[in-house]
């Protein structure tokens, strides 16, 4: 957290891997410069490949979403709305209201994950720090995932990037933190505004920022956190100031696997009714 | 004091924007700026679009074919018609046991990686459930056409002959059993998904699917010169189900969240398809049109497919569709 320093759990060696320690990222946007280090870091760890070199034209964004090649964006949002009781120059809070948010997405290692269960390989599994990881050599690109991720995280690499034709995503440095470090993004962000450490630090750390928020007038500061969902919480949990949507955040995410039994149920009637409407036909034409 | 020209110009361009709706070409969309805002996060996807490509929707039609043309196979046995259920075996075996599993894997991104498939078995996923279902399908299929085709040919000698026959019905029933979940789970696979306009029909999806693969399988027989009462049934049975499928879209609506059903070329396939193997083929059979009517069904049954398909990569780009579905 700010003002931590040497003490932060972003600076410090730990044996979560180890011990079977639950941990997560948590990410405040009101400390965000919109560096993106995070972005660079993860890319240069991971050995992630370019994912285009395009002007997308919104704000300082250039990255555009998560994908197969994009493990962490920071999100530039230009909102007309007021920077909680701060007043900037010679602008008075009624007049012209401006906010610039940064915010760096990243894959929210969900506690009930839509990709995990949808994996046919086995090739998507939970590692012991509560993470989802991906194992690219089991892949086989099937692509069954990229539809079952409520928040459009994973996705297949194209051709003819390295590695292509698997699934990829973030796979929460778990190289690094099998050997005590801390994950690339957060390790390298100078602004800890991403926090790594333990879930359960963390959730209590996030409810004090965003109280201690709300009495420094950002009345719309409010934790990202579906834990009343299907999806049942997620690893990386996000501060944010205003409505999900406008990150591009789903306000309601499910777990794609409640609907199977409803899904079922129908092939299962379609498939009775087939068999007798065959029997049918054949019996009373014979 | 006056603002310069060059903020005169932007305020032109944001009232040409407001009343018109859009500026041509790229543009900064910012607060203030002279675009309309998009809706979520500069108009991204919420959720992924499907990377399937045509390959998938194939498989949906050919899975359907074979699955459904075993159902008719066990009950042509079932009441002596041997000729229609050898050749609804035929195409159970070739469409089931070969053309699915080769568009399964030519979709895959890693094709060599496809045995992966049958590394675990997963009932949560309708992806695991599915490999299962046309591996234990064709390990059915085959071996109740081979049986078949021995004892339709009298190949070996009495008892033997017995045991071949007992051996095709045991097989053909598996194939029966196996081939209509392998004709409807495609229905689940993208029900159970993070899609709006998919996950909100999860229950129109198998029936569809179902219906129109024994639609299908029928068509063909039909077309393949086998044309007897209990197929025209079956012809009439699913073109009536698909009509009724036709009502059900049209009436069961969820505005944004499903408008990819209604609106793009996505919806005009989904239309096109329901239109073809629905009430078309069904007034086509009424009239006695039999052979035109099973080529109306196979043209719809496989435009839809594609339609589905289509569905899923609009309502995917659409962040829209995603907050109403979720609202």
């Amino acid at each position: 957290m700010i003002g931590e320093g040497l003490h932060s759990t972003n600076q410090s060696k730990h044996s979560y891997v180890q011990d079977h320690v639950e941990v997560g990222f948590f990410t405040d946007p009101t400390v965000c410069i919109g560096c993106k280090a995070c972005e660079v870091a993860c890319k240069e760890w991971n050995q992630v490949p370019d994912d285009g070199f395009t002007w997308t034209g919104n704000s300082y964004d250039n990255t555009g979403h998560l994908g197969a090649s994009t493990w962490r964006h920071v999100m530039f949002l230009e909102q007309d709305r007021a920077k909680g009781n701060q007043v900037a120059g010679p602008m008075s809070l009624d007049q012209d209201p401006f906010r610039w948010i940064f915010l760096s997405d990243v894959c929210k290692h969900c506690e009930e994950a839509g990709c995990l269960e949808a994996c046919p390989t086995g090739s998507i599994v939970r590692t012991e720090v509560g993470s989802v990881l991906v194992q690219n050599d089991v892949c086989n690109g099937c692509g069954y995932c990229v539809v079952s991720c409520p928040f459009g995280v994973i996705d297949r690499r194209p051709s003819p990037l390295p590695d292509a034709g698997g699934a990829f995503k973030c796979t929460f440095c778990y190289d690094r933190q099998k050997s005590g470090l801390v994950p690339a993004c957060a390790k390298v962000c100078p602004t800890e505004s991403i926090v790594f450490g333990r879930l359960d630090d963390l959730r209590a750390k996030a409810s004090q920022r965003v109280q201690q928020l709300q009495q420094s007038g950002y009345n719309d500061a409010q934790l990202y956190d579906p834990t009343d969902t299907s999806v049942r919480g997620i690893h990386a949990f996000f501060l944010i100031l205003g409505e999900p949507e406008a990150y591009g955040l789903p306000p309601k995410p499910q777990v794609p696997t409640i609907y199977l039994k409803s899904a079922w149920t129908a092939a299962f009637a379609t498939a009775i009714a087939s068999i007798i409407a065959t029997l049918v036909a054949f019996a009373f034409s014979s | 004091m006056d603002a310069p020209a060059s903020e005169k110009r932007l305020e032109q361009l944001r009232e040409k924007a407001w009343q018109e709706g859009v500026v041509p070409g790229r543009g900064v969309d910012v607060v203030g700026g002279p675009i309309p805002r998009k809706p979520g996060y500069y108009g991204e996807p919420v959720v992924k679009p499907p990377v399937w490509t045509w390959e998938i929707p194939l498989y949906f039609f050919f899975g359907g074919i074979a699955g459904m043309s075993a159902v008719i196979a066990l009950a042509a046995i079932l009441f002596h018609h041997v000729d229609v259920a050898r050749a609804a075996m035929w195409l159970a075996a070739i469409s089931g046991a070969i053309l699915s599993p080769i568009l399964l894997i030519l979709d895959l991104g890693r094709p060599h990686l496809f045995l992966n498939m049958l590394r675990v078995f997963k009932h949560r996923s309708a992806m695991s459930m599915g490999a299962w279902i046309l591996t234990a399908f064709g390990t059915c299929a085959v071996p109740g056409l081979i049986a078949l085709e021995l004892h339709a040919h009298q190949i070996l000698p009495g008892t033997l002959d017995q045991l071949l026959s007992l051996a095709a019905g045991l097989f053909i029933f598996g194939s029966a059993i196996f081939g209509t979940l392998l004709a409807t789970y495609t229905g689940v696979l993208i029900g159970a998904t993070a899609i709006p306009a998919w996950f909100l029909h999860r229950t129109l999806l198998p029936i569809h699917f179902g219906t129109a693969g024994l639609g299908s399988a029928a068509a063909v027989l039909e077309l393949l010169g086998y044309r007897i009462a209990a197929l025209n049934f079956l012809g009439f049975y699913a073109a009536a189900v698909e009509s009724a499928l036709l009502i059900w879209l049209s009436v069961d609506r969820h505005g944004v969240a499903d408008r990819a059903i209604h609106e793009h070329g996505s919806g005009w396939l989904i239309r096109i398809g329901e239109v073809l193997n629905g009430p078309l083929a069904l007034i086509l059979r009424f009239f006695g049109l039999v052979p035109l009517a099973a080529i109306s069904f196979l043209i719809g049954a496989l435009v839809s497919r594609f339609g589905w398909i289509a569905v899923g990569k609009v309502s995917g780009c659409d962040p829209e569709s995603v907050f109403a579905a979720e609202r």
